[in-house]
């Protein structure tokens, strides 16, 4: 739903006619390079709290614990490839895809992306529940950028696509989870973008969709729009990727052939949290 | 692998014949990102912002025949306690023009206060929308403020109800309430973005702002008129002076309801606080809103 960084720097509008932009690797789609990102949670709850500030003013640098979500992470993805993301719980999937779609900033380290960004991740889409369908997917369009023109043009696919019948125009907060994953599903991929970030959003839907929801994949992948699928459904992953990357506690323990990757992770899962970064190896 | 993977992975290879955006995200936790770009962004978002405001609205049913009637109704009854407050503290003794000149102050500083109130739940309330989505966050907090905006345009039409029911003059210095309008905006969008910010670092600043209004409130010329008070001099008649909102709120009041502008002074210290707010508050928002997706 997105397709700008409101935090970084961004220059639009290069193409392949046009000079390439600094750093640009020609085919490559998405380039991250040795990124960090450092979350800082609050230890005590209250700490972010100016009640907590003013009684405690003392001892500051303890209010917050760091935690390191990615460490050093580095890859390449080429245009038109579906790259699986497989990882356990914390691994730092979801923390990659949101630096990719430029939302959080990294602590070091930089990401370059060619081409409009979508994003459909975990928490879902919509700007509010009381609001209907049709409104959500006005708002969505509208936040990404493009024109009330534009969306008119797009909005039709998109509810033939989500294929909601009368809930369109009825509140999103009365939608089952289904129904909203696949109105999310039609906006991120009929934004027409060339980077679309999937977060764990293939699963809330019926076979039905997911039979819709590979074959509208396998439309961008042949024109050449790149996919970030984040899953812990190996069975999606083997399916729908030409390439994957195995991420463990913020770093890249494998990139390579998904049966390959997925396979070496489902023996990890096995085996226990004992193993060391294979790449290294 | 299938043939169709086989295939990909040879189409993986092809540059798309198409422009291309072009994204550079760099480790700057805080900091500003490209003023002209993210002004450009801001810009090509306007009718998000519109679009935002109305969809809110309606959910809210302000658009519903009763929902606009409360909008009326509302700071009518509003102006009606403060009125009825008055005048049991008061002596009594009162120009006649007073309930017009509380009901015009009353509705500019209530606008005023829901653009810092609004403002500071903007960015906390959207946490979902910040997690999942990367645009230019300055649409949050603008957008409540056209909704305070939208809000408060029907407590205008009562005044002017009220002002004709009054017999009170309409002349050409009325217009001097404009700018002075314009001041408030912009003195209540700067704060409003510093609002928003420092909701995101401290949880319960939005239990203390209600009280930080309401004093406010006292302190400026809603519930008495600034001539009077800067004419007793003293602490009380230099507090009031220094206060950014007493300036604005007096050309207003002034122009609306005696159709005078005395004082061209107060408008240009009002147009100098609006104008250093807004600057403030959007180089402190844009300085700040990249923590905002770790802070969340």
């Amino acid at each position: 739903m997105s397709s700008l960084s409101a935090s970084e720097t961004v220059a639009a509008g290069t193409g392949p006619a046009a000079p390439p932009p600094p750093g640009a690797g020609g085919t490559w789609a998405v380039q991250v390079r040795d990124v960090h990102i450092t979350y800082r949670v609050p230890r005590d709850p209250r700490a972010n709290t100016l009640r907590y500030r003013l009684t405690r003013p003392s001892g500051r640098r303890d209010l917050v614990r760091e935690v390191k979500a990615l460490r050093g992470v580095s890859i390449e993805v080429a245009h038109g490839s579906v790259l699986g993301v497989v990882g356990a719980n914390g691994a730092g999937k979801s923390t990659l895809m949101r630096a990719v779609a430029g939302i959080l900033p990294p602590s070091s380290g930089e990401i370059e992306v060619h081409g409009r960004i979508s994003t459909l991740l975990a928490l879902g889409v919509g700007f509010n529940g009381n609001l209907s369908g049709r409104e959500n997917v006005v708002l969505g369009g509208l936040a990404a950028g493009l024109s009330r023109r534009q969306i008119a043009k797009r909005y039709q696919q998109i509810a033939d696509w989500a294929d909601l019948g009368d809930f369109i125009d009825m509140p999103m907060k009365t939608y089952s989870s289904g129904m909203y994953g696949r109105l999310a599903f039609a906006v991120s991929t009929h934004m027409e973008p060339d980077v679309l970030l999937i977060d764990e959003a293939l699963s809330a839907g019926d076979a039905k969709f997911k039979r819709k929801s590979y074959d509208k994949i396998q439309e961008l992948v042949a024109q050449a729009r790149t996919i970030f699928l984040v899953s812990h459904a190996v069975a999606t992953i083997r399916e729908l990727c030409d390439d994957c990357v195995w991420l463990h506690r913020g770093r890249v323990m494998m990139r390579g052939d998904p049966e390959e990757v997925t396979a070496a992770y489902i023996r990890f899962q096995e085996v226990g949290e004992d193993a060391v970064v294979l790449e290294d190896v | 692998m299938s043939d169709t993977t086989a295939d990909r992975r040879a189409a993986a290879r092809v540059v798309p014949d198409r422009p291309l955006e072009h994204h550079l995200f760099q480790a700057r936790r805080a900091g500003l990102p490209h003023v002209p770009a993210y002004l450009r962004q801001l810009w090509e978002r306007r009718q998000f912002v519109h679009e935002m405001a109305r969809s809110t609205l309606r959910a809210q049913n302000y658009t519903s025949f009763f929902g606009q009637l409360w909008l009326v109704l509302n700071p009518l009854l509003l102006g009606c306690v403060y009125y009825v407050l008055v005048d049991i503290l008061g002596t009594g003794a009162r120009q006649p023009d007073y309930f017009a000149k509380l009901l015009a102050g009353l509705f500019a500083f209530n606008f005023f206060s829901a653009c810092l109130g609004q403002c500071a739940g903007s960015v906390i309330g959207s946490s979902r929308l910040i997690m999942n989505s990367s645009f230019p966050r300055l649409l949050l907090p603008i957008t409540q403020i056209v909704i305070a905006f939208m809000r408060f345009l029907p407590s205008m039409v009562v005044f002017l109800v009220v002002h004709e029911v009054e017999g009170l003059p309409w002349s050409w210095p009325m217009l001097a309430a404009l700018p002075a309008f314009v001041c408030l905006a912009l003195f209540g969008a700067g704060l409003g973005f510093l609002t928003a910010t420092v909701q995101v670092y401290f949880r319960d600043f939005a239990n203390f702002l209600p009280y930080v209004i309401r004093i406010w409130l006292f302190l400026s010329p809603v519930l008495w008129a600034l001539e009077d008070q800067q004419a007793r001099g003293g602490n009380k008649a230099l507090l009031i002076s220094l206060n950014p909102l007493s300036p604005m709120l007096g050309t207003w009041g002034d122009a609306l309801v005696r159709g005078r502008f005395a004082h061209p002074g107060w408008l240009v210290t009002g147009g100098c606080w609006g104008a250093g707010a807004f600057l403030v508050g959007i180089l402190v928002f844009l300085w700040r809103e990249r923590e905002f997706a770790v802070r969340l």
